[in-house]
């Protein structure tokens, strides 16, 4: 029996995946590290629009009552999100690409890739296109975390391979128990279409039970909740910041939309409202102590993922929160980690917080854009789209009686904010004078501490993120309509 | 229903102002910030011409009030019961529909008065900013964070519906923070993290507060939700309990003010001002308006607790004042006791006692407006704020000496200067309100009163007479034109406040009684 394929369904899909191959064979054959990079970013953008172009339409690969690729608003917006975070790593990665720190054709044909994981993710209708998508996802991942070429009169370091090898054996170890839930599920009810799934009835109950829970368990990996988290903060910090930073966007949006589709039909409330109490409290407590720059924000973004957690955890009716949340968090900790680059050497790691020092004052606009990152991840103004975020996780978790969880919610967000407004703050310190000094500390550290030029690109994908971060703080409303 | 009231104004003259209150100073607080750094003193004028423009369309408000919606005299009628809550002007936009928050504006003769202090204060630390900077970063940048704190600060006067009140609550935060941590003294970061740690641990409690409203209540309009709100008595406790810890800590109350006399202490000159002057009655203002007005049987039910508890922070305040030997902490710890008797106004829940409470506010920002401005000018001067060091101010600088005699003895609530009303009809109030436990109350809180008068003498003897200290002799005793500017207007307002008080509380007795559900 043949089926029937819509192509135009899987535009987005086809766009994604042709950009990796496009890009390998761009690399083959040009051999130029600028056409690589502008082809890969051209079909990061092709990707977007035909995702926009396809918006809700027919699924495919139906059988009767479901599909496994589900075209909605939702998923199309998702996927220009994927698509944009990938051309804006490509950009933040531009000026370590050319100085040589990773081959370009990899580095391009591997993100791409991972992007069309992401795609896949969105438009998932079953268990297995999902967890597959996820995989897709990730598994490029791996290499890029430790993808780095040393130049002969550099010493190697082993950082990169080391954070690289603990994401590897920790992502395996939650596919697996991914696989086992889903695999359980299935036994007990039948079903792997997400829009079948239900809760199991009979004997079978305790079985889905345990299903549901591991399933849950194994995305939860995937956003680093605690107390599955550990590889988190070593892996970012191990990590080229800007695959850091689309670890903790894109792979986590990854893991948000996954366990939005599970939570949409099955009942996994105890088990999510457990893990979001602990994912915030305990990110954010230690974050507090942290003092390197990428663990800093790892940690935060931990705890970040605990409030989406709490919306998830209402079940089907916190997912449109949940997923507002994220997508707002996602852009402000995009710039977060995007001023990281540019403030940053391209090849070095995050630095420490003493690193960072007065960089406010030596680049303004620099310093705004991350003082806007870290206010809206604060949930404050200026950053009006991470407030919103926060008053809508908060509005539904109390219009469905989780007053206790919204309590805690916003418990923690006074924790963040003590760590938050640290970072803020050293960025417009200048250095204590102590006793007698032989210089001015002020010219010591601007002379230790060289302004350095930020390469085009960079500040491309800095600018366009926050402007779009303003536009949602002012206008959430067109998100929030996108999303339902 | 009420609407029928409401003039459906939208874009009319007075919601253009109300709208260009807030465009205004954050327009020019986004031009001062892209001047090229080399324009500073440009920047602080730009400030202050965007500042003065501000308040000019505060001033203008009266005149583009509608006269039709002046209901007075039929509410006694038989017709439909007036709201409680009557803005003069309105402006309702949608904003998010998704979250129920729409950008309401209004003003009632409950917030105009302090719509106008906003105005004028910051017009006036915009002024102090052209000629002094602070130590710490550029003068262009405090200026900006001044105009800023303008816009949240009016938002949150002018709000009419909930949510936006709480998005405008939260704007003031960042920007005070910097203020303090950027410009302040040696020990500014630590006093700097306890405010904002502390106030953003009140403005959570507000957003649950106000999430619970808006979800029990299904709207966050203000004017509905005013008096007959309809929810019940369980969730209007909850809310109260709620919005009463959030408001205090915002005040502050006792036990919750222990981050302003750090705050006060550290911050420059024009940091307290505001925070003092305006920032404080954030918190009583929306007590008031968002407390009472929304859970009024929760603010019955809680009122002995808050009566309690303002009347010890009055004696807290006055007894920390007679033993403090720093200038701005003992004035910030005066500020705990001013704040007490607005406090206990409001929990006597009488149409006096709000009014009190209502001039009490205002009174407060004028005198301990300037109060600071003159503290901060003496401190920088003499290079210290210790009392040990300072005394003997009336043989070197006798106009400072005779300006910061005034404002003292304006605070310690001299008949026919601003401060007497606000706290001498807190007590009529409370004794209005009979019972045993409020007849004490208001006899402590007279005590308060009287200990009030005794450590503002005290400090006047310390600072003003007897011999000269060396850091005094050293002071530069000129008053600068810009210093002179700055500081009349709150001289003046004093005076004019203490003996026409009408001017405040005009068209605020018929709010206040429908409010109350007594006939005034």
């Amino acid at each position: 029996m043949s089926q029937s394929v819509d192509h135009f369904a899987l535009l987005p899909l086809y766009a994604a995946a042709g950009t990796a191959i496009l890009a390998f064979l761009t690399d083959l054959f040009v051999a130029k590290r600028a056409a690589v990079l502008a082809v890969t970013a051209l079909g990061g953008l092709a990707t977007a629009v035909l995702a926009l172009v396809v918006g809700p339409s027919a699924g495919t690969f139906c059988t009767t009552g479901a599909c496994s690729w589900v075209a909605t608003w939702p998923a199309a917006v998702t996927t220009v999100l994927f698509a944009a975070l990938t051309v804006g790593v490509l950009a933040f990665s531009a000026p370590a690409l050319r100085l040589g720190a990773a081959p370009a054709g990899e580095f391009c044909f591997l993100l791409a890739c991972s992007m069309t994981g992401g795609v896949v993710v969105a438009y998932a209708g079953d268990l297995i296109t999902l967890i597959v998508g996820l995989e897709t996802l990730t598994l490029p991942l791996y290499v890029l975390v430790g993808l780095r070429r040393f130049a002969h009169d550099q010493r190697p370091t082993t950082t990169g391979a080391s954070a690289s090898l603990t994401f590897f054996l920790i992502s395996v170890i939650s596919t697996a128990v991914t696989l086992l839930g889903a695999a359980l599920n299935y036994v007990a009810t039948g079903a792997l279409h997400l829009a079948l799934l239900t809760p199991a009835t009979g004997p079978f109950r305790p079985l889905a039970g345990v299903g549901v829970a591991l399933l849950v368990i194994g995305l939860a990996f995937k956003v680093a909740a605690v107390p599955l988290h550990a590889w988190a903060p070593a892996t970012y910090d191990g990590a080229p910041v800007p695959i850091a930073a689309y670890l903790s966007t894109a792979s986590k949006l990854g893991g948000v939309l996954a366990l939005a589709a599970v939570v949409a039909h099955l009942d996994a409330r105890a088990v999510l409202a457990v893990l979001a109490v602990l994912t915030m409290t305990i990110g954010n407590l230690v974050a507090l102590r942290q003092t390197r720059m990428v663990r800093l924000l790892a940690w935060s973004s931990i705890a970040q993922a605990g409030y989406i957690l709490a919306a998830l955890a209402i079940g089907a009716a916190g997912i449109p929160a949940a997923l507002a949340y994220a997508i707002f968090f996602v852009v402000l900790e995009f710039i977060a980690f995007g001023v990281v680059v540019a403030l940053r050497p391209p090849e070095a790691d995050g630095g420490t917080l003493l690193d960072f020092r007065g960089a406010g004052r030596r680049s303004p606009w620099l310093g705004a854009a991350l003082v806007l990152s870290l206010a809206g991840l604060a949930g404050l103004p200026p950053g009006l789209a991470g407030l919103f975020a926060k008053l809508s996780v908060v509005n539904t978790l109390v219009q469905h009686g989780w007053a206790w969880l919204a309590g805690v919610v916003v418990l923690n967000a006074v924790i963040a904010l003590a760590y938050y407004v640290r970072v803020a703050t050293s960025l417009y310190t200048l250095p204590a004078r102590i006793g007698l000094t032989v210089a001015d500390p002020v010219l010591m550290d601007a002379a230790l501490h060289p302004r350095l030029p930020v390469t085009r690109p960079v500040a491309a994908a800095l600018a366009i993120s926050a402007v779009v971060a303003v536009l949602v703080g002012f206008a959430p409303q067109l998100l929030f309509n996108a999303l339902t | 229903m009420y609407r029928d009231y409401v003039v459906d104004s939208t874009w009319s003259a007075g919601s253009m102002v109300l709208l260009a209150m807030l465009l205004v100073p954050a327009l020019g607080a986004a031009v001062v910030a892209l001047l090229p750094a080399g324009r500073d003193r440009q920047g602080r004028i730009v400030a202050t011409v965007f500042a003065a423009i501000t308040f000019g369309l505060t001033l203008l408000v009266p005149l583009v009030r509608p006269s039709t919606t002046d209901f007075g005299w039929f509410a006694y009628g038989d017709g439909p019961p007036v709201p409680p809550l009557l803005p003069w002007v309105n402006l309702d936009l949608p904003w998010v529909p998704a979250l129920g928050l729409r950008f309401h504006l209004g003003v009632d003769g409950v917030s105009y008065p302090l719509v106008v202090l906003t105005g004028l204060l910051t017009l006036l630390c915009c002024a102090y900013t052209v000629r002094k900077v602070p130590h710490g970063g550029s003068g262009r940048t405090l200026a900006v964070l001044l105009l800023i704190l303008e816009v949240g600060v009016l938002g949150t006067f002018l709000s009419l519906d909930l949510l936006l009140f709480f998005v405008f609550f939260e704007v003031v935060l960042l920007p005070m923070y910097a203020v303090i941590a950027g410009w302040g003294g040696p020990e500014r970061r630590a006093a700097a993290r306890k405010f904002v740690l502390y106030t953003l641990a009140g403005s959570v409690l507000l957003l649950l507060g106000v999430v619970l409203v808006v979800t029990k209540a299904g709207t966050g309009n203000l004017i509905v939700l005013t008096g007959a709100s309809g929810l019940t008595r369980t969730t209007q406790c909850v809310v109260f309990a709620l919005l009463a810890v959030a408001f205090a800590i915002k005040a502050p109350l006792w036990p919750l003010h222990t981050w302003l006399p750090d705050a006060h202490t550290e911050a420059p000159t024009v940091g307290s001002v505001i925070l003092a002057g305006v920032l404080l009655k954030m918190g009583t203002y929306g007590l008031i308006r968002v407390g009472v007005g929304v859970a009024p049987e929760g603010a019955a039910w809680a009122a002995p607790a808050l009566g309690v508890l303002a009347v010890i922070a009055i004696l807290a305040g006055s007894l920390i004042c007679l033993r403090q030997r720093e200038l701005k902490r003992l004035i910030a710890y005066s500020s705990v006791g001013h704040m007490g008797f607005v406090l206990l106004g409001i929990a006597t829940l009488t149409v006096t006692g709000l009014q009190a409470a209502l001039l009490g506010n205002v009174a407060h920002g004028l005198i301990t407006g300037l109060l600071f401005f003159l503290a901060g000018t003496i401190k920088d001067r003499a290079g210290t704020g210790s009392l040990d060091q300072l005394s003997g101010l009336r043989e070197t600088a006798p106009r400072l000496a005779g300006l910061f005699g005034f404002a003292a003895i304006a605070s310690l609530g001299l008949p026919g200067l601003a401060g007497f009303w606000g706290e001498a009809f807190a007590v009529v109030g409370a004794v209005q309100r009979g019972g045993p436990l409020w007849l004490t109350l208001a006899a402590v809180a007279a005590l308060g009163g009287a200990l009030t008068a005794a450590y503002f003498l005290r400090l006047l003897r310390r600072l003003t007479q007897g011999p000269t200290t060396p850091s005094v002799h050293s002071l530069r005793t000129t008053i600068a034109g810009v210093e002179w500017f700055a500081w009349t207007p709150l001289v003046l307002l004093t005076l004019l406040v203490g003996v026409l008080p009408a001017l405040v509380l005009v068209d605020t007795a018929l709010p206040l009684a429908t409010l109350l559900g007594v006939q005034p």
